[in-house]
């Protein structure tokens, strides 16, 4: 595929996922769709509408409500030289698909001795905020990003989702993508045009800073930019790092970082406990002890078994810009 | 109250010093920033300032005796009047217990009775009291007594502290609670660092002339001369050199006709505007630094796990003293002009010749440039300065028939440039090559260049 120099267009986030599954769709023929009502329906958040038109019935499947099944046929067909691209409707479906995921797709090129290998994305809307409630909210990339041999993207921005897509559609290894439900349509931005990728493992920093790092992924980065930016106004210059994939992680960008501002603060919405706030903070002890000047601090969701329906519920789950100020202003001062 | 007081950290690379000379004895008084002893590292001596007025109680280490930076090389008991242990203080009264323990806890703060340790007054910058010594600190990090903010420092605070020399005590805490934020010690290194320049150059002054000693000056046939500490390095160095690394020599003429001429025409206007002698030492060093770009391997070093290729390129210009020689070091050579390099050469021989030289500006060298030329040789086979890859030497500027383009006979101003490698590290191919683009460099300057 060539790299078409044109002009970038501004488009949600969930335009950066239709188009760039579109794309993939149009220019290669080993890529193909399945999930639940992907084809007919189009997507709940209408991502492939039109899709089962323009690419027929054998590349837009439209599957049971069976995770499993959806995760085990796709990896027979990775394993045979397919690009398939699975969907979980919500991430909290992804249960029942926890062995295809882990047990089989994150260890086929280990278990073949490299003779297969396993070209899987499977994309999932993730995160709350959008009054999902029990089912509809949870996050679920702590659960897998345990497991060697998988890689977990969790994009946030419209052009880092079609960099990131693309290069998770073109590894050879078993890829999780994440996209967070409230960012789909309320997050804007440009997105080169052409093809491109941006390779997996990468941080960026969206803000740079002096006096603090703040590493968050997903909807949360969105907020953290916004509560530096406040707090620029007070004088204060934090550095925002933008994890964007999990698992390969970016530890040079993330110590480097934390070596020139000596502070850290992880944030996520995902529960605390065993999170990935739990990995950053003990590899950058274990790197940069000598240049930390604070305790390390982690705003995470709460350890409760699910996010409530309820709105003072959900928004004493979901992490609010103000406390994300705050935690940021008590640790420049500390 | 006494005072231990520890071997200096004369520079960043500096591990041991040896004790030259006292200048006090035991029972002598000595008053705060006097000089009392006189410390000499590879090549640098200093005399070192008290940090304390009072008696001297104890020299621990002999003249000529050499120990590790931070051991204890002296006491000094301290003169005060309220000093908490000193003979005739008055005994704690009951309710200054608390305040009696704390003192007890904070060696060396001397007389300020009734201050206590409290977080907004920890860090008044000129509160009494003498640098810590190690010992002084630990005690005060693990005494019950002293303030939690004290004893609770974070990681990034205690290793730029240890860094930089830095007494937590007296460093004023900006963060939450009055807590010592990194950004407070480094604050507070970088004030030190500048008042100890100052001390140290007050104390140099106050100092009196150094006594003539027997001279390298005016021999006196029949006469052993002592081994100075700066003769014995230097012997240990070249006879270093020499056994580890085979020198191989080489030699190219250079016509620096058009090099002197610019020269020439530069020297009166540099000398009026810059204040300083325009030599050829900073063109060549300029057309060095230039052939070292293109050779990288000439600016290297020779260890046993690989050869170092260098990235910085820090050039050492040997300086001949009275009874010695010494080697300052250009950093990072390859970013002064001719210009900046002149003015640069300039400052380090004129510290060189008033002995101001730092341990610092005599490390780190990555090559060496000897003007063997100002003494009037035309040849000569230079010692590499150990860990080098190679010495080069630029000889004088001798006017000679040549013969030129056209096979007729010219005069013109010649000069030998010699080179001597570490075999080990390059082969005779890539130094006669860079020797050859040296020889480029100079024929190419002449007085249309810039400098």
């Amino acid at each position: 595929m060539a790299l078409a120099p044109s002009a970038a267009t501004t488009m949600t986030n969930v335009e950066a996922v239709r188009s760039t599954l579109y794309d993939a769709l149009k220019h290669d023929p080993r890529t193909l769709i399945l999930g639940e009502d992907v084809g007919a329906r189009g997507n709940v958040f209408l991502i492939t509408k039109g899709f089962l038109e323009e690419f027929g019935p054998e590349r837009i499947l439209d599957t049971p409500l069976a995770e499993a099944s959806i995760v085990g046929v796709a990896i027979g067909m990775a394993m045979e030289g397919l690009r398939p691209i699975a969907e979980i409707q919500f991430a909290d479906f992804i249960y029942p698909a926890f062995n295809q995921i882990v047990g089989e797709a994150a260890k086929t090129r280990y278990r073949s001795n490299g003779d297969y290998t396993c070209p899987l994305v499977i994309r999932t809307p993730y995160g709350g905020g959008v009054h999902g409630a029990l089912s509809h909210s949870v996050s679920i990339e702590a659960l897998f990003y345990h497991v060697p041999g998988l890689k977990i993207v969790a994009p946030s921005f419209p052009a880092d989702i079609k960099g990131l897509l693309n290069a998770a559609i073109e590894d050879p290894d078993p890829v999780l993508f994440l996209e967070h439900k409230k960012t789909y349509r309320s997050v804007k931005g440009e997105v080169p045009a052409g093809h491109y990728t941006i390779p997996l493992g990468r941080a960026e920093v969206k803000r740079p800073g002096e006096e603090l790092t703040v590493v968050s992924y997903g909807y949360n980065v969105h907020q953290a930019l916004d509560a530096a930016a406040r707090l620029a106004d007070e004088g204060m210059s934090i550095e925002v790092i933008d994890l964007r994939s999990i698992r390969p992680m970016d530890r040079t960008t993330i110590l480097a970082s934390v070596r020139k501002t000596r502070k850290l603060l992880v944030i996520h919405e995902d529960s605390k406990f065993g999170g990935v706030g739990a990995e950053i903070s003990a590899m950058v002890v274990e790197e940069a002890f000598f240049d930390l000047d604070a305790p390390i601090r982690r705003l995470c969701g709460p350890d409760v078994p699910a996010m409530g329906y309820a709105p003072t519920l959900e928004s004493e789950f979901m992490i609010s810009t103000e406390r994300m100020a705050d935690a940021m202003r008590e640790l420049v001062k500390f | 109250m006494s005072t231990t007081i520890t071997m200096p950290q004369l520079g960043e690379t500096v591990t041991e010093g040896t004790v030259a000379q006292w200048l006090k004895r035991v029972g002598d008084s000595v008053e705060k920033y006097e000089a009392f002893v006189e410390v000499s590292t590879d090549k640098v001596n200093a005399e070192v300032p008290s940090p304390v007025s009072g008696v001297i109680r104890e020299l621990i280490a002999k003249e000529g005796e050499t120990v590790p930076t931070g051991a204890p090389i002296a006491i000094i008991d301290e003169v005060g009047a309220n000093a908490p242990g000193a003979p005739g203080a008055p005994p704690a009264g009951q309710g200054l217990r608390t305040e009696a323990a704390r003192h007890e806890a904070e060696p060396a703060r001397g007389s300020e009775a009734g201050v206590s340790l409290a977080p907004s007054r920890l860090g008044a910058p000129d509160a009494g009291g003498a640098p810590a010594s190690n010992g002084a600190a630990r005690r005060l990090e693990t005494s019950g007594d002293a303030p939690e903010i004290l004893r609770r420092v974070s990681p990034a605070v205690r290793r730029l502290a240890r860094e930089h020399e830095v007494d937590l005590r007296r460093v004023p805490g900006s963060g939450t609670g009055g807590r010592i934020t990194a950004a407070d010690v480094i604050a507070a290194a970088s004030r030190l660092a500048a008042s100890a320049g100052a001390q140290l150059a007050a104390a140099r002054a106050a100092a009196e002339p150094p006594a003539a000693r027997p001279g390298f000056a005016a021999p006196q046939p029949g006469e052993t001369l002592p081994l100075t500490q700066a003769r014995r390095i230097i012997a240990q160095r070249m006879v270093e050199s020499k056994r580890t690394a085979p020198h191989a020599w080489t030699m190219v003429e250079v016509d620096a006709t058009n090099l002197w001429k610019w020269r020439e025409s530069e020297k009166e206007r540099f000398s009026r505007e810059k204040g300083r002698t325009l030599t050829l030492l900073p063109f060549f060093i300029h057309a060095v630094v230039q052939s070292l770009r293109a050779f990288p391997l000439m600016n290297a070093r020779f260890a046993e796990d690989g050869i170092l290729v260098h990235r910085e390129i820090n050039v050492g210009i040997a300086i001949a003293l009275d009874a010695n020689l010494v080697v300052p070091v250009i950093r990072d050579a390859d970013n002064l002009s001719i210009a900046g390099l002149a003015l640069a050469a300039g400052r380090l021989i004129e510290r060189a010749r008033t002995g101001k030289l730092s341990a610092d500006e005599l490390s780190g060298g990555t090559f060496t440039v000897n003007n063997t030329g100002a003494n009037g040789s035309i040849l000569s086979a230079p010692i590499i300065n150990g860990g080098q890859a190679g010495i080069v030497t630029m000889e004088a500027v001798v006017k000679r028939p040549v013969v030129v383009e056209g096979d007729a006979i010219a005069i013109r101003a010649m000069m030998n440039v010699c080179l001597s490698l570490d075999h080990r590290v390059l082969d005779g191919a890539v130094a006669s090559a860079f020797l050859l683009d040296l020889k480029k460099r100079l024929q190419a300057m002449g007085p249309a260049g810039e400098l």
